[in-house]
């Protein structure tokens, strides 16, 4: 017997008990559609995070100076002075595949226009940190090469301090002074909002690098120097060789310890993954039972549908059908139950999906895999729980099946 | 008539014996049944209910084992078969026909007719032309896209000898075919089976009824479980 004729033969006795069936295949529709949902969701909550850690600067290293040890007492990390603006310059210019290398310092200062005062942290930058921080200006400008140069007294500032300062004026081309120096405002940051830490990253204030050092703090180091590496592939190569050129600047000998620290972004982002990953299978695995459940209920319909169907068995036997034949046939039928249900929940999980998205103000995320996998699950259940049912007819003794009423 | 030295037993029945475990008891519905059935006879298998006939008609049928005895079809020992090879011996030897039809309600008359041949492996195209080309031959061609329940009793009986004969099998079991039939329809029928007698077909009937009996060109009683009168045996047509 051919198997597209077993198959129109199943759809021919599925149809003929529509409400059934239908009633049937809505444990997988159900089951189907919510993995597929839920997983769109776990998917959407990794994305959100995942971006928003990209925001911070994606393919990031940040090079840190060491902790400094005189006479067995450790300072805190980054105490050490020996990280300079040269070693930034030197990164910037041996080391391939790097976009931007930015050297910072930062201090805290009590900020103060007219009659208002706010007390922000200050920031020695230089331009490059404008495209590695994926900052945008407001009005106005950054700091630029000349500022730089020239040690101008200019601030870029965040909108916090400007609300804070200004209230509703425009602040850019007013002055303001920062331990008792004066700064022009010479440009206003879009704000960037909470970062994903819970810090506002609108209250900063920026100004030119060589003005901080020598101006503000009277200081020769920097305090950290962040590196964007042109792609993620790269990261751990750039990353060693960084460490390499570093340890020959400062003349550290094997088997001494590094005056620096080379951090990167990507063991977070791992984590962040790793967690939301779970959170993904967690959500997956619940829908999953919901599909199992589903199951349950193909077999309990089919065990009806062949003592129903009893005698229609008998007359198959007793017509030369033999056990593959009826076996066959029920499988079937059970498994059609399984690929129906499983393409209408396919659908019906999208369709949530957006709508979830829709209502909650969420982001969802629906992806090829999850589809895949439980519409091959949804198969694979209606074959599996069709078995037992699909036996008990082929193994109906023809006699008996004839006698049924 | 012919003499039936002339020809081959289609069915060779050598002590067959069922026995059934009541309660610890052992029942023993046939109690060694020994004949022979020709080629080309009109056999009826008559006896009151609970004489064992039935059980009889099962184990001719193939759809059931004797406990013991030997059970030769077309020269060929059926008792020993497992259900499969059963089930692929009934699909091309024997043709049914049973008192209340059996015919599957959920789909065509014509479908009905051709479902034996869906399980010897006939194309759907073949299948159809064949189970038409029956369905003619017993009058329900107009019939044919009518579901069983749509047919009267002797129409829905009729379907069902043309599924019988659809696989061109050797033997037509008869099962009380006209038991749930008027006499009108009754008469039909009786006319179909000696027309297929004629064209040299064996026919094994069940009944319990006399006339109907007297219909076939042979006649068996069945009486616990043995054959108490056997009349008319070796009593052939010839083959027009």
């Amino acid at each position: 017997m051919l198997f597209s004729e077993s198959f129109q033969m199943a759809l021919t006795s599925l149809y003929a008990n529509k409400m059934r069936s239908l009633l049937t295949m809505l444990g997988i529709i159900i089951g189907v559609g919510a993995v597929i949902a839920l997983v769109s969701v776990g998917m959407g909550v990794r994305s959100n995070v995942t971006s928003s850690i990209a925001s911070l600067g994606s393919n990031m290293l940040i090079v840190s100076p060491g902790s400094s040890n005189r006479g067995g007492v450790r300072g805190a990390a980054g105490s050490m002075q020996t990280l300079k603006y040269d070693d930034a310059k030197a990164i910037k210019d041996k080391i391939k595949n790097i976009d931007f290398v930015s050297p910072s310092v930062s201090s805290s200062y009590q900020i103060v226009y007219g009659n208002n005062n706010w007390k922000t942290s200050v920031q020695g930058v230089t331009p490059e940190f404008m495209s590695i921080r994926s900052l945008t200006i407001g009005y106005g400008s950054f700091v630029s090469t000349d500022d730089m140069n020239k040690r101008n007294r200019v601030a870029v500032i965040g909108t916090t301090v400007a609300s804070n300062l200004f209230a509703k004026d425009n602040p850019v081309g007013k002055n303001i002074r920062i331990n008792n120096q004066p700064y022009k405002v010479i440009g206003l940051l879009e704000s960037k909002g909470q970062s994903s830490v819970g810090q506002d990253q609108d209250d900063v204030i920026y100004i030119p690098l060589t003005t901080a050092q020598e101006r503000m703090l009277g200081i020769t180091y920097v305090q950290s120097i962040n590196v964007q590496v042109s792609s993620q592939e790269k990261m751990e190569q750039v990353q060693a060789e960084i460490e390499n050129l570093l340890r020959s600047r400062h003349h550290i000998v094997a088997g001494k310890d590094d005056d620096f620290h080379v951090r990167n972004l990507t063991s977070l982002m791992e984590t962040v993954n790793q967690s939301t990953s779970m959170l993904t299978l967690l959500l997956g695995a619940i829908a999953g039972i919901s599909l199992i459940v589903g199951g349950i209920g193909i077999m309990n319909i089919m065990m009806v549908s062949v003592t129903e169907r009893t005698r229609e068995i008998g007359i198959r036997k007793a017509l030369g059908a033999t056990f593959m034949n009826i076996m066959t046939q029920f499988l079937i039928e059970s498994m059609v139950i399984g690929i129906i249900g499983g393409i209408i929940g396919i659908v019906f999980g999208c369709a949530a999906s957006k709508i979830i998205a829709q209502l909650g103000d969420f982001t969802t995320v629906i992806t090829i895999t999850p589809i895949i996998i439980s519409f091959i699950f949804s198969v694979g259940i209606g074959l599996f729980f069709g078995i037992y049912p699909a036996r008990k007819a082929a193994k109906l003794d023809p006699i008996e099946a004839l006698r049924y009423e | 008539m012919t003499n039936k030295e002339t020809r081959t037993a289609t069915i060779q029945l050598k002590d067959i014996k069922k026995l059934y475990k009541i309660g610890g008891e052992t029942v023993a519905a046939l109690d060694g049944i020994t004949t022979n059935i020709y080629q080309g006879e009109f056999a009826a298998l008559m006896g009151p209910s609970g004489s064992g006939k039935s059980t009889l008609m099962n184990i001719l049928g193939c759809l059931d084992r004797p406990t013991m005895g030997s059970y030769k079809l077309d020269g060929q020992e059926v008792a020993g078969l497992s259900d499969d090879k059963l089930a692929v011996t009934r699909n091309k030897k024997i043709g049914f026909v049973f008192q209340n039809f059996n015919l599957l309600s959920r789909i065509s008359a014509l479908e009905n007719v051709a479902l034996p041949l869906v399980y010897s492996g006939v194309g759907r195209k073949e299948r159809l032309e064949k189970a038409m080309h029956f369905l003619e031959a017993v009058g329900l061609a107009d019939r044919a896209g009518h579901q069983p329940n749509e047919l009267s009793g002797g129409q829905r009986q009729r379907v069902a000898i043309a599924r019988a004969l659809v696989n061109d099998p050797h033997i037509i079991m008869a099962d009380e075919p006209t038991g749930n039939l008027d006499t009108k329809s009754t008469k039909e029928i009786m006319e179909i089976f000696q027309k297929m007698h004629g064209m040299g077909r064996t026919i094994i009937l069940v009944t319990h009824e006399p006339e109907i009996a007297a219909c076939a060109s042979r006649q068996l009683l069945v009486r616990d479980g043995k054959i108490t009168r056997d009349e008319g045996k070796g009593v052939v047509m010839d083959v027009i």
